[in-house]
């Protein structure tokens, strides 16, 4: 892996090719905002809204080594469990929470996207799309899918909720949470024909109802 | 063996004020010295000062050993030298000892000035805020406008707090680990029954014993013991010492028996002789005293409205006498506050005691930090 360095700050050249949710999250956020990401992973997200919408970031992470690298990258990041929940944020005290690409993992899932409306005025919410059509091909061909978006095998993976988009509509639905704008991407490119099986990557723009 | 890190042989020094002090308690200590020492070089600027502020039973000699047949190095000597996590190649570092300390700096067992007698039980009660001041003076007398850092762990966690309120314009960053802001009826507890242990030592005398030429050495001893179980995890002291037996059968009798015992009796003698009874009164009351959020009502958020120091909070997930709980608030109100603060959990079984221990995680998190800073 190859690294960069920008203003004593790392990031992997990798991490920005595979992160093509990142543009459109930076859309979604508004300039000099206070904005919240959970699950930060080593603050590439955070660091990206840093620079260029001049955010006031915090992150979450559990994990040591992403938390050691999220604080190297400079960025505000507070050590805590998300499957219990935010209490120690208030209510509507961020402008956006995020959740990118960590959903599938969660097991308390409906608590956590309710916990972030509670916190941030605005939540993004990004994930696999198990609907995709190679997950649904592989699924015909007798096989658990395994892919780019969904590298693990079914015996090593840390998801639990996987779901579709037709399905995540469904929960927004029944929740009364407002979807605000939704984006479904392949391969970095925006999809928006029949999105559920042409889609490999969800993203949603949520508020309270 | 040689250790290239080591900051190597260090000298206290002392620092007169003869400008009178007055305390949180409305007293007023008429003069007094702090001794002190400093690792690492002072810059131009004067932009590279990172202050370090001891617990309940440290002192100024953080780092360094006195001599190069010491046995022992100075109490942070695994965080503090060069290229170590706290680099005294970047950064100028000063260890003081706390005033109403027994290592030099004035204390209940100096001379007070209008009698010549020590002060004994007439030295003042003091407070963190009143250590705080009086090491704001320190840094006036060592021409340090600002600090880039203070850090602190326990009771120098909370001094290290308490610079952040007093002294906003005066402090960049602050490094709270395994500390809280204020006591639980229970940690008090313990410093009470401590303070009893001493108290009710028939050499106490009131305070005054150094006129009888004792030392409360029994108490000061129990004092010492209890402290030491509630520094140490359940799990520490059964991994260290178990139900190990010294001679490996059981003399029905109540001499040391168990390894526990040979280890909290070391460790109560060792204490009693060489510290002193008056400063452990003082020091666990400060401890206790300690509530930054009391003059808003208990709202620490609204206390800390006026901070603007960039802040890293540590906590140990086994250390129970500071819990992790206890850390988590100071960093909700740092983040009420839209403050810059980061917060880790650092996994360890030490218990309190683990602010001290040279686990790699904890130091990576440390040396990361702390390169962040610019000066």
């Amino acid at each position: 892996m190859q690294a960069t360095t920008q203003n004593n700050v790392n990031i992997t050249n990798s991490t920005l090719q595979f992160r093509q949710d990142f543009a459109i999250i930076a859309n979604w956020v508004k300039f000099g905002s206070k904005v919240l990401d959970l699950g930060c992973g080593d603050g590439a997200l955070l660091q990206f809204l840093r620079t260029g919408m001049e955010v006031k970031g915090y992150g979450v992470e559990k994990n040591d080594a992403n938390w050691l690298a999220c604080m190297k990258n400079g960025s505000n990041v507070i050590q805590m469990d998300l499957e219990e929940g935010l209490s120690g944020f208030e209510n509507q005290s961020f402008d956006t929470v995020i959740l990118s690409q960590t959903l599938q993992a969660m097991h308390h899932t409906e608590e956590i996207v309710l916990e972030m409306l509670r916190v941030g005025r605005e939540v993004i919410v990004t994930f696999p799309n198990f609907g995709y059509w190679r997950n649904r091909v592989q699924i015909l061909t007798g096989n658990m899918p395994v892919s780019k978006a969904l590298p693990y095998q079914w015996y090593d993976t840390p998801n639990v909720h996987l779901c579709t988009i037709n399905d995540f509509d469904q929960f927004c639905k029944n929740h009364k949470i407002s979807i605000l704008e939704r984006k479904v991407l392949t391969e970095g490119a925006e999809v928006s024909v029949m999105p559920n099986l042409l889609g490999n990557l969800a993203m949603y723009r949520l508020k309270s109802h | 063996m040689q250790d290239n890190h080591s900051i190597g042989i260090v000298a206290a020094q002392k620092a007169h004020f003869n400008a009178p002090l007055t305390l949180k308690s409305g007293a007023v200590l008429p003069q007094f010295e702090l001794v002190y020492e400093t690792y690492g070089t002072l810059n131009a600027e004067k932009s590279n000062a990172v202050l370090i502020c001891h617990a309940l039973s440290g002192n100024h000699h953080v780092a360094g050993k006195y001599t190069e047949t010491d046995k022992n190095a100075g109490w942070w000597d695994n965080l503090i030298g060069p290229n170590k996590p706290l680099d005294t190649n970047k950064f100028f570092v000063i260890g003081l000892n706390n005033l109403g300390g027994c290592h030099g700096s004035t204390g209940p067992a100096s001379l007070n000035p209008a009698t010549n007698q020590p002060w004994g039980s007439q030295f003042p009660v003091l407070t963190v805020e009143d250590w705080v001041n009086s090491q704001a003076m320190l840094m006036d007398y060592l021409g340090i406008q600002q600090l880039a850092a203070v850090v602190g762990g326990s009771l120098g966690g909370m001094q290290a707090l308490q610079w952040t309120l007093a002294y906003k314009d005066r402090v960049r960053h602050a490094l709270v680990i395994a500390s809280a802001p204020n006591l639980t009826a229970q940690n008090m507890a313990f410093n009470e029954v401590a303070r009893q242990a001493i108290i009710t030592d028939p050499e106490f005398h009131g305070g005054d014993y150094y006129a009888h030429g004792v030392v409360p050495r029994r108490g000061l001893r129990i004092a010492r013991m209890l402290g030491h179980i509630t520094y140490l995890s359940d799990d520490a002291m059964g991994e260290k010492f178990g139900r190990k037996l010294r001679t490996g059968e059981i003399k029905y009798s109540f001499d040391v028996e168990f390894e526990m015992e040979s280890y909290l009796r070391y460790q109560g003698d060792k204490f009693a002789g060489e510290f002193d009874a008056n400063t452990y009164l003082r020091m666990t009351r400060a401890l206790d005293y300690y509530d930054p959020a009391l003059p808003f009502g208990g709202d620490l958020s609204a206390a800390f409205k006026q901070v603007s120091a960039e802040f890293l909070v540590l906590s140990f997930t086994s250390d129970w006498r500071f819990s992790p709980a206890r850390s988590r608030e100071i960093v909700k109100a740092l983040l009420d506050n839209e403050r810059t603060v980061s917060y880790a959990e650092v996994t360890a079984a030490h218990g309190h005691d683990a602010f001290l221990m040279p686990d790699q995680h904890y130091h990576d998190i440390l040396r990361a930090y702390l390169s962040n800073i610019e000066v």
